[in-house]
């Protein structure tokens, strides 16, 4: 079977992909999703606030991505469900001997088709990502029963309706974790307090006032787990307060009683298939590293939602993956064309990483969409942009969280007034510097 | 007189707002916008939530099915809301819509599925 583009995964990433690239003019496009439904993490997401962006209200996961699915299914795009990409490979290099132009092979498993191959001429990577697990933090104790990833929790609550605990400790102040403190307060468990490493909340405000707050949960910064107690069940953990080198302070430890510990310490970009395949990524986001067009160093190749970078709004997943559809069409057509210029984009003071990674300007769209997120918390401060050293704009903000994903336009009509432009450099400076 | 503070929730800023409440008056501080004071406002006279959870299926291979009230209800009432849910048991089909409990709690709010359950 040959396909013009091949999605794999079929979250809020590779759905709005498959509908944008089938738009902007691709005939044959595939999503293949290994779960046994269309939607992804959306769907154990129950909780309400997707979609105040796209569709200006507040939708639950399952309600936004519904209104995918459904849109998807009117399409008529077809999707392969329980069915695992097992590898990706360039076919035979073409005459220009640039890999990928000829397109590419896909294995795929599934239990009614074991092994097979498909062929696609272009492919989305829309894998998402994974919660960072325990074995990644170093946290000495047996190995007992009642140690999850917040999302598994989640998925043992809001799918499979059962509760992974009575009494619970959450390490860790991501959205997922804030989430689950709401939810399992909701459903009778208590939880008594959530522990953050960082001297900040790496989950959103909204999240930290109605999932902590209303319930009177205490959120502890700078402390950590140091040690878990409990031989074949956790009976408790050991909580203390870290220096400014993140190092537990000695004195500080409180035992708190608990049978269950979430974890909600990050999440890291699934890209085992990628890397596979030969597509560099960045060490910073973990994700491929991408141009404008959201491609990969390998031509046909693109990525997009958060197999390419961690994002706190499904609603900004949905537009950069339909960014990443319309450019897999336009490669499909012959249309995206490296001429070879590349400006880059460099991360400076205050900013961890920018998506694209580089740009080409004459395949960048009127405006380009950055996007990037800051290291540390800031407050009045201003953005700023400079072309080869020159500062170009300056925006006042106010506040700058880590946990919230910013974004900046560069108009291609202002960059081309700057010939043999080779970097632009977006950096935090401090107001009145 | 009562005094309160804070965390807007209306954008990422996350203003610090401190309230005052005095008879009829409500002041508030600390706010950069309009909607701070109108979110602070809301959130002493008639704080409201949307209650999202799961309700129980009976004979099919999904076991829950995610809900949500209509509308926001009385922060108050939201165990309340959990308690009622978890003593209904459904059964398939059921669809993104459709009402799973008339007046949750006594709120005159409805709760509905927000999946399709085949």
């Amino acid at each position: 079977m040959h396909y013009d583009i091949v999605i794999i995964g079929g979250g809020p990433a590779g759905l709005a992909a498959a509908l944008a690239s089938k738009e902007h003019g691709a005939v044959r496009v595939l999503i293949v999703e290994r779960d046994k439904e269309l939607g992804g993490i959306l769907n154990q997401c129950i909780h309400n606030g997707f979609g105040l962006h796209t569709f200006g209200e507040e939708l639950t996961g399952p309600e936004y991505a519904a209104r995918y699915i459904k849109k998807v299914k009117e399409a008529g795009i077809p999707y392969l469900l329980n069915t695992m990409v097992i590898d990706i490979s360039c076919r035979d290099m073409g005459s220009d001997k640039k890999a990928g132009s000829s397109g590419f092979e896909i294995s795929l498993m599934n239990r009614t088709d074991g092994l097979f191959q498909i062929e696609a001429g272009a492919i989305i990577l829309a894998m998402g990502c994974r919660e960072r697990p325990r074995g990644a933090l170093n946290i000495p104790g047996y190995r007992p029963a009642g140690i999850y990833s917040a999302g598994t929790a989640q998925h043992f609550v809001n799918v499979e309706g059962r509760m992974p605990g009575k009494e619970v400790v959450i390490l860790g102040s991501g959205d997922i974790g804030l989430i689950m403190a709401r939810r399992m307060t909701l459903e009778g468990a208590a939880v008594k307090v959530v522990a953050e490493l960082m001297p900040y909340s790496g989950g959103l405000k909204r999240n930290i006032v109605q999932c902590l707050d209303d319930f009177g949960i205490p959120l502890k910064l700078s402390h950590t787990v140091v040690d878990i107690d409990g031989k074949e069940r956790v009976k408790g953990v050991t909580i203390a307060k870290v220096d400014e080198h993140l190092k537990p302070i000695p004195g500080t430890e409180e035992y708190i009683p608990c049978d269950t510990l979430l974890l909600s310490v990050g999440l890291i970009p699934e890209n085992e298939l990628s890397m596979k395949l030969g597509v560099t990524l960045s060490p910073v986001t973990s994700g491929p590293v991408v141009d404008e067009s959201l491609e990969t160093n390998i031509p046909g190749v693109f990525a997009c939602g958060n197999v390419l970078h961690v994002h706190d709004l499904v609603d900004y997943v949905s537009r950069e993956a339909m960014t990443a559809g319309e450019n897999a069409a336009a490669y499909m057509k012959g249309e995206l064309k490296h001429d070879g210029k590349q400006i880059e984009i460099k991360p400076d003071y205050g900013v961890r990483y920018t998506v694209p990674s580089f740009l080409d300007p004459h395949r960048m769209p009127e405006e380009l969409t950055v996007r990037f997120r800051v290291s540390e918390s800031f407050s009045q401060v201003k953005l700023c942009v400079y072309y080869d050293g020159v500062l170009i704009k300056a925006t006042k903000k106010r506040i700058m969280a880590p946990g919230e994903m910013e974004e900046i336009k560069l108009k291609k009509a202002e960059l081309s007034k700057y010939h043999d432009l080779r970097q632009i450099r977006i950096a935090i400076e401090r107001e009145g510097a | 007189m009562g005094k309160k503070e804070m965390i807007c929730i209306c954008c990422p800023l996350g203003c610090r707002l401190s309230t005052v409440v005095e008879e009829d008056n409500i002041s508030v501080t600390g706010n950069s916008c309009p909607r701070g004071k109108t979110y602070a406002i809301t959130e002493l006279t008639d704080p409201r939530r949307i209650v999202t959870s799961t309700v129980r299926v009976r004979s099919c291979d999904t076991p829950v099915v995610s809900v949500k009230t209509k509308e926001g209800v009385p922060k108050h009432k939201m165990q309340e809301c959990i308690r009622e849910l978890a003593a209904i048991e459904l059964q398939a089909p059921i669809y993104a819509g459709e009402v799973v409990k008339e007046n949750i709690a006594g709120t005159g709010i409805a709760v509905v599925a927000t999946k399709d359950i085949a």
